[in-house]
């Protein structure tokens, strides 16, 4: 391999020898195409003309207007497929086809990357297959139809807390028995190299547009940026546009699921220690012999015990920062947006928002706050009605 | 390079393939594991391969990463792992061999992990998770405490890196007998086999031990004949854990097929 993938003391490509040939082929189709101008175009128009980029970037007044700041959200949720995960499915796709694959495989927790990879394979004319954790079949199961509508095979995998973990581990399995044919495409900037430098290169779209939105429509860079965290992909797709720039907050939010002292979270970046999961060495939820813990969250999209290892490296430089939601307060902030604003978030950016509101305490009118909204809820209304009538009993 | 190669020992004493068998530590719990360790000693390992448990293992199988979580849910520690390694080794002095994910060697710290190992007689490590790229991680250590660092090699190693894991590897050579999983005709695995058996023996001095969906007594024999220094069985045996008299019976029968 050409390098290792390193963030600071992270990253890394801790997977069996096995599949370092399929990685290394990966890594070197990346590093021929991201800079290759036939590529590129072939990019941007999938990207555009298939897939409705560049997204808005809308500001909402009523919220802010409450909130005491300049809201806007980055809308990722009306980019086709409904969420950010198009922007790095549509980009591997085309490598997977630029390396002669055959197949593309991937995991997905929430459903959103799957749909995304279905979709890419109906496009690109590729046979599908889908790992996906039981539980998250049960709880996201408008997607796993979307995604057999594409006409992908959804895998169901029963073993551990069937969840985003363990799917990634099946997924993987069955990669190390046919790389040569089928390619991986990982949902997001976390395990081995070349996966976090290449999904964060292909989400980079999202903080570049919005930089320049943003500047187009009031001249100035927004005071705080904020995205949700479960891997990490949307974040680090909308803060790597402004890592330059000093004077602007990067905030991530992760799950802090029924409380961060209820060991019931999915916080790798607020209360995990480093360790080596799923191929990167990054901040995990671990015991203290190193046994991966399970992570919780009311949004499947969040529910991972580890995180991409450039989150670790921004967390320990200070360059961004990291808070948590809880799930009571994901899904007040989802049914906030959706009542004031008349956009129905899914539930994981509604972390992002619901954090997002307690920042704009310390904001001025002038003050942009930008959230990215990484997706659409309406695969979570299945979530959102069980937590009402709960609610409503309590 | 360890000072005698304990495999090899056996290898050259036997004057056939050796048999290892596989069991995953602390499964179905810390108390019981012994009992299933010590069946496979007693129905002819010839030297022993120990994974411990692990909540995440992508190398492994199912029936694998069941017995893992079996293990972890019956409160199986690391600690346990060592203590239930040293009764093991006071029962055998055959080669015993260590199966680990690299998150269980950094949290207790490299250099204290490979310390633990020798002290229970451990003879090799193979960290699952841990390809030549990052094997200076743990080597130092290893050399340290005189334990056989063991790496894996597939159809898909190339020259190069067969020259690279030579330069590093000690013990055996982990050679994944075929990559695809099902469907596949026995005599395509042995061909197949051949190939990558042939490949490292041009790069490798070590004994060539071969595992990975090995499960019937034709496999084995396809491994024996494709040249194999050693069968490692894995899956086959822990399907039938903590069945003690099952596992005595598979072992049995996959033994005696390399004896022929």
């Amino acid at each position: 391999m050409k390098s290792l993938g390193r963030f600071g003391k992270y990253g890394g490509c801790y997977v069996t020898e096995l599949l370092i040939p399929a990685l290394t082929a990966v890594e070197e189709a990346f590093l021929a195409c991201k800079d290759d101008p036939a590529f590129n175009r072939e990019l941007h128009r999938l990207l555009q003309d298939f897939a409705g980029r560049p997204t808005p970037l809308t500001e909402m007044k009523r919220l802010g207007g409450q909130w005491g700041c300049t809201l806007v959200l980055k809308r990722e949720d009306l980019l086709h497929g409904g969420a950010h995960k198009t922007n790095n499915v549509i980009g591997q796709a085309l490598l997977a086809e630029r390396m002669g694959r055959k197949e593309l495989i991937a995991e997905t927790g929430a459903g959103q990357h799957g749909v995304a990879t279905a979709m890419a394979g109906a496009l690109f004319a590729l046979p599908v297959k889908i790992f996906m954790g039981a539980a998250d079949i049960k709880r996201q199961y408008p997607n796993v139809q979307r995604m057999e509508l594409f006409g992908a095979e959804v895998i169901p995998i029963t073993a551990g807390s069937q969840t985003l973990k363990d799917a990634i581990n099946e997924a993987m399995r069955y990669w190390t028995a046919h790389s040569k044919e089928a390619y991986y495409v990982f949902g997001t900037v976390a395990g081995p190299h070349p996966f976090p430098t290449l999904v964060a290169h292909f989400q980079s779209v999202i903080g570049t547009e919005a930089r320049a939105q943003c500047l187009e429509k009031f001249g100035r860079l927004p005071h705080t940026v904020c995205a949700c965290v479960g891997g990490g992909s949307n974040a680090i797709g909308t803060f790597r546009a402004f890592l330059a720039d000093s004077e602007v907050q990067l905030v991530g939010v992760e799950a802090a699921g029924e409380g961060l002292d209820s060991g019931k979270h999915g916080a790798a970046l607020n209360q995990g220690r480093p360790g080596s999961l799923h191929g990167a060495y990054s901040r995990c939820l671990q015991d203290e012999d190193g046994q991966i813990r399970e992570a919780h969250s009311i949004s499947a999209g969040l529910d991972y015990p580890g995180v991409g290892p450039e989150h670790s490296q921004l967390r320990d430089s200070g360059r961004a920062r990291y808070v948590a939601a809880t799930d009571d307060e994901a899904l007040a902030a989802l049914l906030l947006l959706t009542k004031q604003e008349g956009i129905i978030p899914a539930l994981e950016p509604a972390h992002a928002l619901a954090a997002a509101q307690k920042l704009a305490l310390s904001l001025a009118q002038n003050d942009i706050l930008l959230i990215t909204l990484s997706g659409r809820g309406d695969k979570d209304l299945g979530e959102v009605f069980s937590w009402l009538e709960n609610h409503a009993q309590k | 390079m360890l000072k005698n190669n304990p495999y090899a020992d056996v290898r050259s004493r036997i004057g056939r393939p050796m048999f290892i068998p596989f069991a995953v530590v602390g499964d179905p719990d810390p108390r019981r594991s012994p009992d299933v360790i010590r069946t496979l000693i007693e129905h002819g390992a010839d030297a022993l391969e120990l994974g411990f448990p692990f909540s995440d293992p992508p190398a492994d199988g199912p029936v694998i990463q069941q017995a893992d979580l079996r293990a972890l849910r019956a409160g199986t520690k690391i600690d346990d792992c060592f203590r239930i390694l040293g009764e093991v080794r006071k029962l055998t002095d055959v080669p015993l061999g260590i199966l680990v994910y690299y998150n269980l060697v950094l949290q207790r710290g490299a250099d204290r992990f490979y310390r633990d190992c020798a002290d229970c007689g451990v003879t090799s490590v193979l960290v699952a998770d841990l390809p030549l790229e990052h094997a200076q991680e743990v080597l130092p250590a290893a050399q340290r405490h005189n334990v056989a660092p063991v790496f894996m090699a597939s159809e898909l190693t190339s020259a190069e890196r067969f020259e690279q894991i030579a330069a590093v590897a000690d013990g055996y050579l982990y050679v994944v007998s075929y990559l695809g999983v099902t469907g596949v005709e026995n005599s395509a695995v042995e061909e197949k086999m051949g190939r990558v058996l042939r490949a490292a023996r041009q790069h490798v001095t070590l004994p060539l031990c071969v595992g990975f969906g090995i499960h019937t007594p034709r496999q084995v024999e396809a491994a024996v004949r494709a040249g194999a220094d050693g069968v490692i069985v894995g899956s086959r045996i822990v399907r039938e854990s903590p069945d003690l008299k099952k596992i005595a019976a598979v072992c049995d029968e996959l033994r005696a097929a390399i004896i022929g």
